[in-house]
């Protein structure tokens, strides 16, 4: 009676049993000592998530399936996985001192990070549509938390509520999207999905494909799925928003990437219209509507809205080349987005924080090192040669004019170009407006990030080949 | 079989009715009661179906917890339900829309499924038949088995839920008078009675 069942291999899904484990005991350590713990537990997830890097670095480059084929490793997943640890690395770093000084530190906050990025994790390695949805909750439930976690204030509370519901209109769609495509394909798995579905389709499997991509759309943001993303951002605790702005931007393109590539190769002629349509309106509204923002976390939102829809070009392209663009953009973008948002953590005068475009004025002249990162973090958003920006975007043009898709590059070049308006104009007031009173000395852990991020985007130009061809291998690995 | 097609014809007026009563009742009380109705009558429906394991879920976690709290929730709080129900018309037309767009797509569907059966193809597991393995016992073989990946990262999720539940709402009260019964235990006769010499007619 009793069919014989084989132990699956846990060795791929090391890194996020190492976190699991980890976290258990991390929970359990907080509950006993409660909010004497400390800075212990930040160090502890810090270096959970090290073991967990380490980990994924060593598993292996070619594709392995694991989970009764649930669970995929492979070159793709090992690169992705690394941003997104270096990502959340980086969301706990800039929160340590932010937390305590702000009085909202409790335990739980490094333990949510961790949750969401074994979510993530999951989501990245995802070989079916089961396994896609239970990641997207583990990430998604975590992220509602920690956007109301200063649950005093009533703008983070009304961050977290409007995230948590619009999110479950999007979890709703995906889920219907997955039905549809599981009643007209009979599996949910991605390889069987791709060898059901080769030449003419029917309706019902496009619609399924409409729906699951705008639970995708949601979560990266992308634009008719994008208004929560400047309320949330703005309402949350600043290294909050780092952290929404850095890693689950990499687990959702990289679940963009493995849905669409993976599981509906056959009929890329018809994604290739949602993803273009997506693309083009997320970089048109990501550099109009940031022009008016005055409040510099709103203008990082926007920000991010018109960076999902560069890397969607890549995608869009559904080429090898077009994929190494996407994995290229989206390392450039998280040093670019930590850097940042390290500048802003850095904005303080005693108990107060500020976050208008207006506070940054003079910056240059009271603290020149951090106008220059800055300015220089603007730039390379900016696109300007020979910062790591500009690769970025090149890479993902390049693929685009590849694979005929002219149009869309050229639609990217131009609206870059009306982005660069509101980047340029933050160094112009750095650099050109009076200056205002001094902002306190940077915490430690805040001017490493913006040191790392800094060193990334400036030297990113002088050995370009190592990423650009480890992430063109990840790219292979995925056709 | 008229015995079989009575009952589900039982089951199911009974729970399209309730159903409509839970968003027509103007007590929210008599609503969440429906609800339970309506739940119970579904598990009717799952049971005829051969899927016992369901039925039985259904009736435990539904009926047997979520839908108890929330009646207790309704009863608790004092919602008012006639100002939230305000917006109910004002709300129609683009609700109704909605609906019918989802309404078409259900209707695209199904007549997918007429117009071209080759398209539906059978799971690629086929579910054993109920004489040979009842259904309890054929998840039960699959759940820490082949899904057991699944039944983890479920776990993880529900794990996030209580967290989040703690995170957001759990305060530390200040000055609450709370009952240490070591401490009460801990009293001896010395510590708590005092005994006075009260002076005649002039009190302590």
């Amino acid at each position: 009676m009793n069919p014989a069942f084989a132990i699956p291999a846990f060795g791929p899904a090391l890194p996020e049993i190492i976190l699991a484990v980890g976290v258990l005991v991390l929970v359990l350590f907080g509950a006993f000592r409660g909010e004497r713990s400390g800075e212990g537990m930040n160090i502890t997830a810090l270096a959970l998530l090290t073991v967990a890097f380490v980990a994924v670095l060593m598993l292996p480059s070619e594709r392995v399936e694991t989970m009764a084929g649930s669970f995929v490793v492979d070159g793709f997943a090992k690169i992705m996985k690394a941003l997104t640890l270096l990502g959340s690395a980086g969301g706990i770093i800039l929160s340590m001192d932010y937390m305590r000084r702000e009085g909202i530190y409790r335990f739980e906050y490094p333990i949510l990070i961790v949750l969401s990025t074994i979510g993530m994790l999951m989501v990245i390695s995802a070989n079916d549509l089961i396994a896609l949805y239970l990641g997207l909750e583990l990430l998604s439930l975590s992220s509602y938390v920690i956007a109301a976690f200063d649950r005093d204030n009533l703008r983070s509370t009304e961050a977290g509520l409007k995230y948590f519901v619009l999110g479950a209109l999007s979890s709703g769609m995906l889920l219907y999207g997955a039905s549809l495509v599981y009643g007209f394909t009979g599996s949910v798995s991605f390889p069987v999905i791709a060898s059901t579905l080769q030449g003419n389709v029917g309706s019902g499997v496009i619609f399924g494909l409409v729906f699951v991509s705008a639970g995708i759309a949601f979560k990266i943001s992308a634009v008719p799925f994008h208004m929560w993303t400047p309320d949330v951002y703005e309402g949350s605790p600043t290294p909050v928003t780092a952290f929404f702005a850095a890693a689950p931007k990499m687990a959702g393109m990289a679940m963009a990437t493995r849905v669409f590539i993976d599981a509906f190769p056959g009929i890329t002629g018809q994604w290739q219209q949602i993803i273009v349509f997506i693309s083009i309106a997320s970089m048109a509204l990501g550099s109009f509507a940031a022009i008016g923002q005055r409040n510099i976390k709103r203008l990082m939102a926007y920000s991010s809205i018109g960076n999902v829809g560069y890397a969607l070009i890549g995608l869009a392209a559904g080429t090898p080349e077009g994929i190494q663009g996407v994995v290229i953009y989206m390392a450039i973008y998280l040093a670019m987005t930590l850097g940042s948002f390290a500048v802003i953590l850095g904005m303080r005068r005693g108990r107060v924080m500020f976050d208008t475009i207006d506070d940054l004025s003079g910056l240059a002249r009271t603290h020149p090192a951090l106008a220059f990162c800055l300015a220089m973090m603007m730039f390379s958003l900016a696109g300007i040669p020979p910062l790591a920006g500009f690769f970025a975007k090149f890479y993902v043009f390049a693929a685009a004019i590849q694979a005929n898709l002219v149009t869309l590059a050229v639609i990217g070049v131009v609206t870059s170009v009306i982005g660069a308006f509101y980047y340029l104009r933050i160094v112009k007031v750095m650099y050109f407006d009076a200056p205002g009173e001094k902002f306190e000395r940077m915490s430690p852990g805040v001017s490493f990030v913006l040191a790392v991020s800094s060193a990334v985007v400036l030297l990113f130009w002088l050995a370009p080949a190592p990423f650009v061809n480890a992430a063109g291998a990840a790219a292979r690995s995925l056709f | 079989m008229t015995v079989t097609a009575a009952f589900f014809y039982l089951f199911a007026t009974i729970t399209v009715a309730s159903g409509f009563m839970v968003i027509a009742s103007r007590n929210p009380v008599q609503a969440v009661l429906f609800l339970i109705l309506a739940f119970v009558n579904a598990a009717g429906l799952f049971l005829m179906m051969g899927a016992e394991f369901l039925a039985m879920i259904l009736v435990i976690v539904y009926v047997g917890a979520v839908a108890v709290l929330f009646l207790f929730v309704v009863m608790m709080l004092d919602v008012d339900f006639a100002e939230l129900r305000q917006g109910f018309l004002q709300y129609l037309p683009v609700g109704g829309l909605i609906g019918a767009v989802f309404l078409l797509e259900l209707i695209l569907v199904i007549g997918a499924y007429v117009v071209d059966p080759g398209l539906v193809r059978s799971p690629a597991v086929a579910i054993p038949s109920p004489q040979v393995m009842t259904n309890t016992e054929a998840l039960g073989q699959v759940l820490y088995t082949r899904y057991f990946y699944f039944f983890q990262a479920a776990g993880l999720i529900l794990l996030v839920a209580m967290i989040g539940a703690i995170v957001l709402t759990l305060r530390e009260r200040v000055g609450v008078r709370r009952q240490d019964i070591s401490k009460q235990n801990a009293r001896t006769q010395e510590t708590a009675v005092e005994v006075r010499k009260v002076p005649f007619r002039q009190g302590v």
